[in-house]
């Protein structure tokens, strides 16, 4: 083979390999700016918002906010705060959670390590249809629940807790089981080997394992559950004072007082008017907005935090 | 320490299908027993059945008698958990427990069944059953470390450290070489002929040279077909099975011809 063939083949192969497929380029450019075009779209509401709140809720928000109730505040007073309704909040969520994270776990576990057949499959679908309640019919279930036993008119925190839970649980069982499955069955089967009785290994293996992500799970279901304000507008009403007693007497909490102060609306102020200012109701629900976004973002970071703690290590 | 397993008429079954037929054998304590035979045939299937790990998998059920030192494990009056500890098992891939440390993955068996064990029991156990598994030198300055955090080779005999903690009479092993590279396979091949001294030791293999490596006894078995139950071809010394068999299929098989 002579000089001049060699660099005519490679010539040839050059050719070859840097030819262009302009189709999949083209291809490749427009779904490029589509994903971006998507991604950006998807975020204008997101920043919108956050910024939407922050602005309005700062002005609003401060340490005095945050440590008084509404009690004796009238008229367009520059008073008053939303300590009230953040004990509240975290009160009936807190006892949701303890609701259904025993229910929602074990129904899980149920499902991922001992169900087989028509009851399992039956489980499945209720939790399924669960998922689907709106949260209204949610509360007036839990009020109707509660009116058996306590009359009409029956305005409770364990209510507005219950009629929450519904709406938890079936959360907590769908991701609980999702992650459940993720645990290797290798795992399973290496404890059973060592002669370990099947409800130790869920509990002490399978669980351990999983908790991270459970815990996570969880969390989700926390947060998606503290912004609700239909059922707990149905069950346990609004009050401008403390109330820590989830089983006695209305509660107020941070979505709820957000509607309220909003459906309040200007304050007719007469010019002049000492103390008097006409939006104040709008400032305090904005700031009680804020609040309530970051409640629900310490609590994710919280689950972040615990999910960090537990998860397996695997770097030696 | 160790026990003879005596196996009659032992059909295993997945549901309806029926996987495994006829089984017949004896394995003999104190010895290393290999299986080999090409894929499916139930090697490992039949292995499972020795712990009653086999009924784990819904469905799975089998007909006829295992028999360590004369008990049937499947008497009515048996508890699988109990038989469990009594027989050990290691799988074909290493598999620590990926939240506890070393020493953890050690006491698995003492501490998942919520035993209680004093602190200077616990060292000794860990350190007994880390010799034992020839892993003590390598790890004992970082028995607090992941377990899943060592090599391939070391986490397999972890997991043979944490099967003899519990202190088993006959430790089975389902193809314990497979994931590992020839050095971490020669370790743990060198340390199934130390083991043999204390354990009856059943071995699945896919490598004939392991077979003949490590093993005092080899059963050969066999599929006639897709769909077909997979039956004991024949049992020997290793030495006679590998030079002179006394089936046509075995010679087959680990000449090459097939599989």
């Amino acid at each position: 083979m002579t000089t001049a063939d060699l660099s005519s083949t490679s010539s040839e192969f050059r050719a070859l390999i840097t030819q262009v497929d302009k189709r999949r380029h083209r291809k490749d450019r427009t779904m490029r700016v589509l994903i971006w075009g998507a991604f950006v779209l998807a975020m204008i509401p997101l920043v919108s918002v956050s910024l939407t709140v922050v602005v309005h809720g700062m002005q609003k928000l401060d340490l005095d906010f945050l440590t008084h109730s509404m009690r004796g505040v009238f008229g367009g007073a520059d008073a008053g705060g939303i300590y009230h309704a953040i004990v509240g909040t975290l009160l009936i969520t807190l006892f949701a959670t303890l609701i259904s994270v025993p229910i929602g776990l074990l129904t899980a576990i149920y499902l991922v390590e001992y169900g087989r057949g028509s009851l399992a499959r039956a489980v499945t679908f209720f939790v399924d249809v669960m998922t689907g309640i709106p949260s209204i019919v949610a509360g007036l279930f839990a009020y109707a629940l509660f009116a058996v036993f306590f009359g009409p008119a029956v305005r409770m925190g364990v209510v507005g807790s219950v009629a929450l839970s519904v709406l938890m649980i079936p959360v907590v069982v769908r991701s609980s089981e999702e992650m459940l499955r993720l645990v290797p069955n290798e795992l399973r089967e290496a404890a059973l080997a060592l002669g370990v009785p099947k409800w130790l290994v869920v509990i002490k293996v399978v669980l351990r394992t999983a908790v991270a992500g459970i815990g996570t799970g969880v969390t989700i279901a926390v947060a998606r559950v503290m912004g609700e304000t239909a059922p707990l507008l149905i069950a346990v009403g609004t009050i401008d004072s403390i109330n820590t007693n989830l089983f006695s007497g209305r509660m107020m909490t941070l979505p709820v007082f957000i509607y309220q102060q909003y459906q309040q609306g200007l304050v007719p102020c007469t010019p002049g008017q000492q103390n008097c200012i006409p939006t104040i109701n709008y400032d305090r629900a904005w700031a009680a907005a804020l609040t309530l976004i970051i409640l629900v973002m310490l609590l994710n970071l919280i689950g972040r935090l615990i999910t960090r703690f537990f998860a397996p290590k695997n770097l030696g | 320490m160790a026990q003879r397993i005596d196996v009659k008429d032992l059909n295993i079954y997945y549901g309806d299908f029926k996987a495994v037929a006829d089984v017949g054998m004896a394995i003999e304590p104190r010895s290393v027993t290999a299986f080999i035979g090409p894929s499916g045939c139930g090697k490992s299937t039949f292995l499972r059945t020795l712990n009653r790990m086999h009924e784990v998998i819904p469905g799975a059920h089998v007909e006829g008698t295992v028999a360590v030192d004369g008990v049937d494990l499947y008497g009515a009056d048996v508890d699988p958990v109990a038989v469990r500890r009594q027989v050990g098992m290691v799988f074909q891939r290493p598999n620590p427990f990926p939240t506890m440390s070393i020493e953890e993955n050690v006491l698995a068996g003492v501490r998942l069944n919520n035993k209680r064990i004093s602190k200077s029991d616990a060292a000794d156990l860990v350190e007994v059953s880390l010799r034992s598994a020839n892993l003590w030198t390598e790890v004992k300055d970082r028995l607090n470390r992941p377990g899943s955090g060592l090599s391939g080779g070391q986490q397999q005999r972890l997991c043979i450290a944490r099967a003899i903690a519990v202190k088993p009479q006959v430790l089975l092993m389902d193809e314990p070489c497979s994931a590992l590279d020839p050095i971490s396979t020669l370790a743990i091949e060198d340390l199934i002929s130390e083991l043999k001294s204390a354990y009856t030791i059943v071995i699945v293999t896919h490598n004939m040279q392991q077979a003949a490596r490590v093993s005092d006894r080899t059963a050969f078995f066999n599929l006639a077909g897709v769909g077909q139950p997979g039956r004991l071809v024949e049992i020997d010394d290793t030495g006679t099975i590998f030079s002179s068999p006394r089936e046509q299929a075995t010679e087959d098989y680990i000449s090459g011809r097939f599989g």
